[in-house]
């Protein structure tokens, strides 16, 4: 770490700790909150009203305190279990679905010792800067001729050369002060973390609360990607054919009576073939692209990229093939990144990325244009999303205004196997 | 004319057999997989090869790659290649040797026999044809060297790629044949093409077109 991270890191460690006080001390009056609500549950239900209210601030402050943990290299999941649907506040169903979540109880067991804990860490990451920084201002020696005050390690002080010394140690004093900061903060996030994060038991079961949707959106997905390509099916290639049929029995009958016209009609079945077979290819590029079949995603980014109208660099290192639904995943996914890069950025050029790194598959695509494209707006990007989601894959898309947009996609897979040379290579 | 065709489904493999044979050529031979395909045209060394891009055993490239090593082993070796999809990408790989001789088309073609026998002379006699498919999808692109020419240039140059002569060419674009060599010559120029025989520039314009 160069010495400038090293001073932000202590900066920023003694502000988190100096906002850490007030926030710790906020876990009291939480905590009476709660017990008075659970007492008065009894009393005309008002608790099945002001326990859920307690709650959600108390869900409020905890998350708070797990998001500043991740600051300080603890980032800890939220463990509440999903609300349940048809719950309105105030209503038993959603009374039940607090008290029966464990997550409730440790939050509650953490708020006593988060506070007491919180501020004692607090303040240990910022006394000794503060010290440093009285020293350095010389208060000591304004405070202190004629009184018993001291600095440092000089008590009291007495004469005006005993104060002016008190700024060279308020510099070591901050140094140190500064470097030490952090360490109280990390030892703070470790703790949150013992208290907050989610157990095994609830990790697992966040765990399979999301995968029944990502699930079930890929299931709906898989059903709505099917109807259309039955329907594509049905009043395309499959009309085709049903016509071409039409025209070449037509022409049979025609054929020893009036050959001219037979000959044209053959010509119109030709035609009515090739149309069929367009529109084939168009269905079957949307499935699954030949050339991602035959050459794997980089070849198939490489195909893609010459067929765009700006220009493209691909760089890969993909020492394998992936497995075929991952690779088609990022194909569509990289198709959908370049196809928005070309089409809304107004870039001049684009380039791709491919590695594979771990067990994951990162894929980066970068353009020089205008930026300020909001990854909230667009369903292509809502279809990305789900796409990856299958495979627990995240995208993230970085695109300041002025530029340059960066689509970054992550994608858990390990490579099948070692790409090999799928002929013969005798020449 | 003497002909190996590489092709495994059956259906086509006949259908083509047929057709070549009905106009004069002969199939000396007819593999249905990708392994077969080298020491056939070694054995044979016909006038062209018609391959398939998709053979067994992998059922990715096979065929493609056979066409390719096949010019490594056998230079300016006549290939016709035919696949369900084209790709520029593939296109670039086949014409990369530079030797002329090369066509890549769509199946589709096929249909228009007529077309296609006169595609299959065409490469026999060293001529280079690009599927109008592949043709289009470069058009879309605007890159140097090719922002440089102008709308028709870029035109006359896809005709070429689809291995068009000049007399197909001005016919096309209702345009006189001084016309084309006009703006063939000037493509030329603008391309940087240094000169050399008119069919072996011709082949080097369209690698430009997918050097890009």
């Amino acid at each position: 770490m160069d010495s400038r991270d090293w001073i932000r890191e202590g900066l920023r460690a003694a502000v988190s700790g100096a906002t850490a006080v007030p926030l710790a001390v906020l876990n009291i009056p939480l905590f009476v909150l709660f017990v008075v609500s659970l007492v008065l549950t009894p009393v005309l239900g008002l608790g099945l009203v002001l326990l859920p209210l307690v709650t959600k601030l108390i869900r409020t402050r905890a998350n708070l305190a797990r998001r500043l943990a991740a600051r300080w290299g603890r980032p800890i999941d939220r463990p509440y279990l999903p609300r349940p649907q048809r719950a309105p506040l105030g209503g038993l169903r959603h009374y039940r679905w607090i008290m029966r979540d464990p997550a409730t109880w440790r939050d509650l067991a953490w708020l006593l010792p988060g506070a007491v804990l919180g501020p004692v860490l607090g303040l240990l990451a910022i006394v000794l800067p503060v010290y440093g920084v009285e020293g350095i201002l010389l208060i000591p020696l304004l405070i202190s001729l004629g009184t018993d005050y001291g600095y440092g390690v000089i008590w009291p002080i007495s004469t005006l050369a005993d104060g002016f010394l008190s700024l060279p140690q308020g510099v070591v004093i901050l140094a140190i002060g500064v470097a030490a900061a952090p360490y109280p903060r990390r030892a703070d996030a470790w703790i949150t973390r013992l208290f907050l994060a989610p157990t095994r038991a609830a990790e697992l079961r966040l765990r399979v609360s999301q995968l029944t949707t990502t699930r079930a959106d890929t299931v709906d997905a898989q059903a709505a990607e099917l109807r259309r390509i039955e329907r594509d099916l049905h009043d395309g290639a499959q009309a085709r054919l049903v016509s071409l049929g039409m025209t070449i029995g037509l022409a049979e009958e025609l054929v020893g009576a009036d050959p001219a016209t037979a000959r044209k009609l053959l010509a119109e079945a030709r035609e009515t073939s090739s149309a069929a077979l367009v529109e084939l290819r168009q269905l079957v590029r949307g499935i699954h692209p030949p050339v991602l079949a035959e050459r794997g995603l980089e070849g198939a980014v490489r195909a893609l990229a010459m067929a765009l109208p700006i220009p493209v660099t691909v760089t890969a290192a993909l020492p394998g093939r992936l497995d075929t639904p991952v690779e088609s995943a990022a194909y569509f996914v990289i198709a959908e990144a370049l196809a928005n890069a070309t089409r809304h950025s107004g870039a001049g050029a684009v380039s791709v990325d491919l590695r594979h790194t771990g067990d994951m598959l990162l894929a980066g695509v970068t353009d020089d244009g205008r930026g300020g494209a909001d990854p909230a707006g667009g369903t292509g990007l809502r279809g990305i999303e789900r796409r990856l989601a299958a495979f627990d894959g995240t995208m993230s898309v970085s695109s300041p205004p002025g530029g340059p947009t960066v689509v970054t996609v992550e994608l858990p897979c390990a490579l099948s196997s070692p790409r090999t040379s799928p002929s013969f290579e005798t020449g | 004319m003497r002909v190996v065709i590489a092709e495994d489904l059956a259906l086509l493999r006949d259908g083509l057999i047929r057709i070549l044979e009905a106009y004069d050529c002969e199939v000396v031979a007819a593999v249905d997989n990708g392994p077969s395909l080298l020491p056939a045209l070694v054995e044979h060394r016909p006038d062209v090869a018609v391959v398939d891009v998709r053979l067994p055993p992998t059922f990715t490239d096979e065929g493609l790659q056979g066409a390719i090593s096949a010019r490594r082993a056998i230079p300016g070796m006549p290939v016709l290649v035919l696949s369900q999809h084209v790709e520029p990408l593939y296109a670039r790989e086949l014409l990369t040797d530079r030797a002329g001789g090369v066509g890549y088309l769509l199946k589709d073609r096929v249909a228009n026999v007529a077309q296609f026998i006169d595609a299959v002379r065409r490469v026999a006699g060293g001529g280079t044809i690009m599927d109008p498919e592949v043709v289009t999808q470069l058009l879309a692109r605007n890159v140097p060297p090719l922002a440089a020419l102008t709308v028709r240039e870029r035109e006359v140059l896809g005709l070429m790629a689809e291995g068009r002569s000049n007399g197909a060419i001005a016919t096309k674009l209702y345009i006189g044949e001084k016309a084309v060599s006009k703006h063939i010559s000037s493509i030329f120029t603008k391309l940087a093409l240094p000169p050399s025989d008119d069919d072996h520039r011709r082949v080097l314009a369209v690698l430009a077109y997918l050097d890009v």
